[in-house]
């Protein structure tokens, strides 16, 4: 074997060992490495209240009510919804329909107590107009789908 | 393949080839800078959710997507540099880093510059814009161990091992949207079932995608000469030492 052939076989045999070592690490914090979970989650893992965390989904079509600076919606996976109360300015992209994600805690009613409100934005860009008659058409894809 | 490779590790026949392709990169990347960014900032319409806050995307999105295409660059030159020792893979990977590290800086500047008005938020520690700033704490220290070493090929050396090492981050950065939920969007373009986005909107960022390589293959090859020069003439001073 020469010099040149056991440094590739090195180099391929050390890359190989830490990807297994990464993907094992990364597969072994799962749990944290996620950036929310979801209302389903929150009904399979039951989470105690008063404990932070963050609530993220969609925000149910009709449930948003403002009242002052106090914002009240529901969160929901279009399989479980978790009712949310926020005090506070809530982003741009924060409408019925889109993805959110809610910082807080749950309270003893299971009313999900937001201390801040990120809006998600999906991955999807197009002029208005296209959007307009994706509508029309009917072709319009209800977000959440996949989840 | 180890004839071939050993043409390109020429490094008088390097700088004879690349001679002739640097005018042409150099005008192609400022005639794709230029219509690039006057289609992303005139032309394209607004986003039917953002408004105009998406024409952030055409400058963030092809500096990421540079970003990991330079490191995976510079880790197979690495690699090549450390198995069979071709003078100009070290160089290439050197030179790239600083390149790369700016791509870097510019996705993590101008997402965060998007993410205020969009989400609501500067910085999130999600598991893209975390292993995106990994990404950009990878590329600082593969420069700063070439800077600690007098001995380059001990630099070169090291700063191989790092770059490997590191080589791991570049899948977790893409993948990262989809293994884990994240606050950053899953991808539009690479998808399994085609791009979603509108195709007023995906040419120019196409064609600013293009332009950033260009301005890259532009970029690289006057650092690549500086490396190869710089590294004449310390041979010449060595030479004239022991004289």
């Amino acid at each position: 074997m020469t010099r040149k052939r056991r440094r590739l076989y090195f180099v391929v045999a050390g890359m190989a060992v830490l990807g297994l070592a990464a993907t094992l690490v990364l597969m072994s914090f799962e749990d944290s490495l996620v950036f929310f979970h979801s209302p389903s989650d929150l009904v399979e893992k039951s989470i105690p209240a008063g404990r932070n965390f963050r609530l993220g989904g969609l925000v149910e079509e009709g449930s948003v009510i403002k009242d002052g600076v106090e914002v009240r919606f529901s969160v929901t996976d279009l399989a479980e919804t978790v009712p949310v109360v926020f005090r506070g300015l809530v982003p741009d992209l924060f409408r019925e329909g889109q993805g959110v994600v809610a910082e807080g805690q749950l309270n003893e009613q299971g009313v999900f107590i937001a201390s801040n409100v990120l809006a998600k934005h999906d991955e999807n860009y197009m002029p208005p107009e296209v959007a307009e008659s994706l509508k029309k058409a009917g072709k319009w894809q209800p977000k959440g789908e996949k989840q | 393949m180890a004839i071939d490779l050993h043409k390109f590790a020429n490094p008088a026949r390097f700088l004879r080839i690349t001679a002739v392709i640097f005018p042409w990169a150099a005008a192609l990347t400022l005639l794709l800078l230029g219509i690039g960014l006057y289609f992303a900032l005139f032309v394209s319409p607004e986003d039917y959710q953002q408004g105009n806050t998406v024409r952030i995307m055409f400058v963030h999105v092809p500096a990421a997507w540079m970003s990991m295409s330079v490191y995976s660059m510079m880790a197979i030159s690495a690699a090549v540099g450390l198995i069979w020792k071709h003078p100009v893979a070290d160089l290439s990977a050197k030179a790239a880093a600083p390149i790369g590290a700016c791509f870097t800086f510019l996705a993590l500047v101008t997402g965060s510059l998007w993410g205020q008005p969009m989400w609501g938020t500067f910085w999130v520690w999600d598991a893209r814009l975390t292993s995106m700033l990994i990404l950009f704490f990878l590329y600082l220290g593969y420069m700063a161990i070439w800077e600690s070493y007098d001995d380059p090929s001990k630099a070169a050396k090291a700063a191989a091992i790092l770059v490997l090492v590191g080589a791991i981050n570049v899948p977790v950065i893409k993948f990262s949207v989809d293994w884990w939920n994240t606050l950053h969007q899953p991808a539009s373009v690479a998808t399994m079932d085609g791009p979603k986005i509108h195709s007023s909107i995906l040419t120019p960022l196409l064609i600013m995608g293009t332009a950033y390589m260009s301005l890259f293959v532009t970029v690289f090859i006057i650092r690549v000469k500086a490396e190869i020069l710089n590294r004449r003439l310390r041979m010449m001073r060595l030479v004239q030492l022991e004289d």
